[in-house]
């Protein structure tokens, strides 16, 4: 589903990607961990088409198109979804009618009708239900107001009413505790499905344990310089990046 | 006093000789401006004497009045004696079809949602007085009126039909001796509209199907008057969402309204006249002078207003708060794109004890257009525990565009409370990524937040006047992002 | 713009009788500078309230009053007292009636190469520097009063600070008006440079030595150099009966820090302009004031901040306390000029009224032509905290006290931004007895 090979990005004239190679197919969740400033929010956000990231070199293709150059928008449409790290807040603008205005947006986009406000309703009550999410939050601005806990409940509600084929998840378990980390983790594991790939980046281990990974990759300095199953995400647990760096130093040396 | 005063002065006592030469049967004065034009005006319009004295007046009051330069706008000195200041309501050329009107104008009406007979009546397919007639809500709008005691009629016809009524409350919020522009107005006003609500009638519907089939044709120097009795209540909507073109570059319009004890006017606008085009070509000059006064105790004046056309927009909807509790509001929505200028706000002047006001606008600036915000909160000496809450929000799109705030606060009580505050911002780059990321594009995305800025006052509109505002934002914004 | 005219004549031969008094000062380069003030003065006349910038200030007298230009005066040490500040340290120039008095003053301690003497021997000794300054920046050419005081400029104070030096010990300079038989003005001007990476601190301060209906119109030009740190305090406490004018010209070069700290307790008519321009990219600027009125006080206060490059931060704050008949004028303008993103500013004007009969006239005033910028600005008026009072005086503290320590702990944002400590404390103090000569907040009021 996604191919990237050899990706470098910068941003301020900062190289952040140093050659990122990961392939993910359908049906898979991997994770992505790594230090702070290792670049794994940069990974998400150049995915996604942030424009403030110069991609300088490599290549992501998606779906067999070239992802890096499509416009942000054209991504979503494609089925490119990121939960943000740190969602936006975007006052006097309704959430439901945002989210209604996206689903048409990509509705449109893959040949299908508009929603009606009324059908619409019925389908975000179901997925509200999913994320065990308060109705009155729908009725609020985007984001405006919400606690960190519910802004990232909110992302993971757009996620389940716009259906993406490929879910990128940005340090969604930041700031969350353990009770809302177990229905946000609820709320992925519910949409995990064949035709869908999941793409968890994370600093912790902690998400990993409610949202299981088929592969894990460390990203170091811009490179992922191990990969392995669910297990290695224990192993970092216990011994921590500075360990994982210098075995793979070595390993390299 | 200077001798050029003394002139003036003389010139302004001195008694209207009813010599005049024009012709009266023609359709339309001679380009200029001068107290034969006047007195052709009003014996076109068979007025009484008083009313022509009273046009008289202003015209010489006029005469000794500078245009104001003190608002933040710029255009070239306009040249009164070159306007013509009355011809005869013209039919509009009819048109066939509907397909023989301009595309673009069609596109923003379908845009707009705005229905095909009243498409038909906007674009001069089908007259206007055809309209009326067909449309039998009209009809039946009018007899319930009627009913309840309700007057609401041209201006021209209520001169005629309630004369003491004009003759009483004409002038008595906006003197002819107002301002440059009112004075004008008040010299040379064509039509408008006159709306009474007896004591204690509630009117039962917005005044705005109606007059929105009406205000197609109001003209150049329309005079609006409104007068809410004891206890009584009426929303009235102005202006209309489509895009409006008119060969008159200035319009100078003057509204009044009138609260007597427990009474509430709410009023609406939403102007969308020509802008000009990219370079600032063309495009209607607005200046306008809209004043209510509170004159009861317990009385409200709510004004609203959504701002998006014109090249040039000079206009301050005030409420004189004289009663004791009276309320006065002002919510505005402004935006100016291409290279407009608006230069608008309010006046709340607090007279009475108790009295309360509320500002809050909105100004939007993309393009080259420039948006400033001016007002005046005034607590008089006797107003007793006066407060007003402003609040001034600009948001500006790109980088040719500026935002102005120039408010003016003056304070002679100590149990005032006056709180102002204002903030400048753009729209947020993350938040058009936001929106991009859950696949919206850009110039929606824009759309959306800028009519969330807007929301407050949207919210203030009557229902479906709302839905339209929104969407003229957007269709405003077109173009103008990225 | 609609001007009173002085009468041509009168401005002439006063100015023709300054000319012929200044003997060795006619350095030609300087006089030039008068003359072309000159030509302003008598263009620009004396502002009517069609003005918009002197709407709410009527200065209509100033062109009636014939006042004399002030001469020196002996002035015994003692009366200086209680305008001296205790544990500065540093030096103090003493300005009598406008003239500097070298008797009065003394040097305090300063590093080497900080200036700080008269404007007036620094022009006559050739001081290319002064040259290289003066005039540069003060709006002499729109104006009035700049134009005036330019005319008949002679002496002040010229502060310089050389590169990287850290002048820690604030500069104090006093300015002093003895009582005089005819109503006299004295024309103060003040040149204030700091290089590249200098720190200093500048306490300009006027005082009325007696009563009287004086006229002081000061002009202070201040030019910040690259990464500067200048902390520039001003407190007037002129005659209750005197006209206070003073115009301060600011110009910040990238990644200077300048904080302006205006306090106005005397005066029966006080203006002030202080303009700020952010000249430099990353420039950090306050521009606070404080004043208290009573009786026919009228204070007014303009200010201006100027951004003019990138990535400026600016902070205002201006708060007036109005007693009896007093009336304020606050006039802030706050300019973003094009290409000046992610500028940052923020103003804030709070008047307290405290007496049936005060009264303010507020403008805080915006002008943005950049879109990536934060500005916000509030005003209120209002009266103090009733519910605050009474807690108070329900612990015990009397009506007056408790007034007078709210209305101090109101002055408290503007008082705590003053850099040096004594020197706050010292502010607080006047302040404070300022406060005891008000109707409302008198002991037992």
């Amino acid at each position: 589903m996604l191919e990237i090979k050899n990706l470098q990005a910068r941003i301020e004239g900062k190289q952040i990607l140093k050659g990122l190679d990961l392939t993910i197919n359908a049906g898979e969740v991997h994770a992505i961990m790594g230090p702070n400033g290792s670049g794994k929010s940069t990974l998400a956000q150049v995915l996604c088409g942030r424009e403030e990231y110069e991609v300088t070199g490599g290549s992501a293709t998606y779906l067999g198109k070239d992802l890096l150059e499509l416009a942000p928008e054209e991504r979503a449409r494609a089925g490119v979804f990121l939960a943000f790290q740190y969602p936006v807040e975007i006052p006097g603008v309704g959430n439901t009618y945002f989210l209604r205005t996206a689903l048409n947006a990509i509705r449109a986009h893959r040949g299908e009708e508009e929603l009606d406000a009324m059908d619409f309703l019925e389908l975000t009550r179901k997925k509200m239900k999913l994320l065990k999410m308060d109705e009155s939050l729908l009725k609020r601005s985007v984001n405006e107001g919400f606690s960190g806990g519910e802004k990232k409940r909110n992302e993971i509600f757009q996620m389940a009413v716009l259906e993406p084929k490929l879910a990128i998840l940005d340090e969604t378990d930041s700031g969350l505790d353990i009770d809302a980390l177990k229905i946000v983790a609820d709320g992925v594991n519910s949409l995990r499905a064949p035709d869908r790939a999941i793409l968890v980046v994370t600093h912790y281990q902690r998400l990993l344990d409610y949202i299981v990974p088929d592969f894990v990759h460390v990203l170091y300095q811009g490179r992922i310089i191990r990969s392995g199953g669910k297990e290695l995400a224990l192993e970092l647990e216990a011994k921590g990046y500075a360990d994982v760096e210098e075995q793979t130093a070595k390993a390299g040396g | 006093m200077t001798t050029e005063t003394k002139q003036i002065e003389e010139l302004a006592k001195r008694e209207y000789k009813w010599g005049f030469v024009s012709d009266i049967e023609a359709d339309s004065a001679p380009p200029g401006l001068n107290e034969e034009i006047v007195a052709f005006i009003s014996h076109k319009k068979d007025e009484p004497a008083w009313l022509l004295d009273w046009r008289i007046k202003a015209y010489r009051k006029w005469l000794a009045m500078d245009a104001p330069e003190w608002p933040n706008v710029h255009y070239p000195p306009i040249d009164y004696q070159k306007i013509v200041y009355y011809s005869a309501p013209k039919k509009k050329k009819q048109l066939a079809s509907l397909d023989e009107v301009d595309p673009e104008v069609r596109k923003t009406f379908d845009k707009l949602g705005i229905s095909l007979d009243e498409q038909k009546m906007l674009a001069g397919v089908v007259a206007v007085d055809a309209v009326i007639d067909s449309v039998s809500v009209a009809t039946t709008f009018k007899s319930k009126l009627k009913e309840l005691g309700v007057i609401f009629s041209s201006f021209s016809e209520a001169v005629k039909e309630h004369p003491d009524l004009i003759k009483k409350y004409l002038g008595s919020v906006v003197p002819y001796s107002d301002n440059f522009y009112a004075t004008l107005n008040s010299a040379v006003f064509s039509d408008g509209s006159f709306c009474y609500i007896p004591k204690g009638v509630r009117c039962p519907m917005e005044l705005s199907t109606y007059f929105r089939i009406n205000a197609a044709n109001t003209g150049q120097f329309e005079r609006t008057l409104i007068v809410a009795e004891e206890g009584a209540y009426v929303s009235y909507l102005e202006g209309c969402t489509a895009p409006m073109r008119d060969e008159n570059q200035l319009h100078a319009a003057v509204v009044e309204l009138l609260a007597l004890d427990r009474a509430q006017i709410k009023y609406s606008t939403v102007q969308n006249w020509y802008p000009g085009d990219e370079e600032g070509r063309g495009g209607i000059y607005n200046f306008v002078t809209k004043r209510g006064k509170c004159a009861g105790a317990d009385s409200k004046i709510s004004w609203t207003q959504v701002e998006t056309g014109s090249a040039i927009t000079w206009k301050y909807p005030s409420v004189v708060l004289q009663g004791d509790r009276s309320v006065g509001e002002f919510y505005s929505v402004a935006l100016t794109t291409k290279r407009q200028q608006a230069d608008t706000g309010t006046k709340m002047i607090h007279v009475g004890k108790d009295t309360k006001s509320t500002i809050v606008s909105k100004g939007i600036s993309a393009g080259r257009g420039q948006n400033s915000y001016r007002g005046l909160v005034k607590i008089a000496k006797g107003a007793e525990n006066a407060r007003n809450f402003s609040q001034c929000d600009s948001l500006l799109i790109g980088q040719r565009c500026g935002a102005h705030t120039f408010p003016y606060i003056e304070v002679g009580n100590p149990t005032a409370t006056v709180e102002h505050e204002a903030s400048t911002s753009k729209v947020g780059e993350d938040q058009i990524f936001y929106c991009n990321q859950r696949g919206i594009d850009t110039e929606n995305a824009v759309s959306m937040i800028v009519n969330g800025f807007c929301k407050e006052i949207f919210n203030e509109l009557p229902m479906e006047f709302a839905v339209e505002a929104q969407k003229l934002l957007g269709i405003s914004l077109e173009g103008s992002v990225g | 713009m609609r001007v009173l005219k002085e009468d041509p004549e009168a401005l002439l031969s006063r100015f023709a009788a300054f000319e012929s008094g200044l003997n060795g000062a006619k350095t030609a380069w300087a006089h030039e500078l008068r003359r072309a003030g000159l030509g302003h003065a008598r263009e620009l006349g004396i502002p009517t309230t069609r003005n918009e910038e002197w709407r709410y200030t009527n200065v209509a007298r100033l062109a009636k009053d014939a006042f004399e230009l002030a001469a020196p005066a002996p002035v015994a040490p003692e009366a200086l007292k209680p305008f001296g500040f205790s544990g500065l340290g540093g030096p103090r120039l003493v300005f009598v009636n406008g003239h500097f008095d070298a008797q009065l003053s003394s040097a305090g301690e300063l590093p080497k190469g900080v200036v700080a003497e008269s404007l007036k021997a620094r022009i006559a000794a050739g001081d290319a520097r002064v040259q290289a300054h003066l005039g540069r920046y003060a709006r002499q050419a729109e104006h009035p009063f700049v134009a005036l005081n330019t005319a008949f400029l002679l002496d002040g104070a010229f502060v310089f600070v050389p590169k990287g030096v850290q002048a820690e010990a604030p500069i104090h300079l006093l300015f002093v008006t003895t009582e005089s038989a005819a109503p006299a003005v004295s024309h103060p001007r003040n040149l204030l440079v700091f290089e590249d990476g200098a720190r200093a601190q500048v306490v300009e301060h006027y005082a009325g030595l007696s009563g009287g209906a004086y006229f002081t119109n000061a002009v202070t030009e201040a030019a910040v150099g690259a990464g500067a740190n200048v902390d520039h305090t001003k407190l007037q406490q002129e005659s209750l009966e005197a006209t206070h004018i003073a115009s301060a010209e600011i110009r910040l070069a990238r990644d200077a820090r300048y904080a302006n700290h205006s306090i106005s307790l005397g005066g029966k008519l006080t203006r002030n302009d202080v303009n700020a321009k952010l000249d430099g990219e990353r420039v950090e600027c306050t521009v606070n004031g404080f004043y208290i009125a009573n009786a026919a006080q009228h204070v007014d206060n303009h200010t201006i901040v100027d951004h003019a490059q990138p990535h400026g931060r600016s902070y205002e704050v201006y708060k007036g306390v109005m007693d009896d008949e007093a009336v304020a004028v606050f006039n802030g303008k706050i300019f973003v000029r094009p290409g000046a993103q992610k500028t940052d500013a923020k103003q804030d004007n709070k008047h307290l009224l405290l007496s049936r009969a005060a009264e303010v006239q507020t403008k805080p005033q915006l002008e943005i032509f950049a879109d990536d910028v934060k500005c916000t600005h509030g005003a209120t008026v209002g009266q103090l905290d009733k519910n605050a009072l009474f807690y108070l005086r329900a612990r015990g503290i009397g009506r007056g006290e408790a007034l007078r320590l709210l209305t101090l702990a109101f002055a408290e944002d503007v008082l705590k931004e003053i850099g040096h400590e004594a020197l706050r404390a010292d502010v607080a103090e006047r302040v404070h007895r300022r406060m005891e000569a008000t109707t409302a907040l008198r002991s037992g009021a």
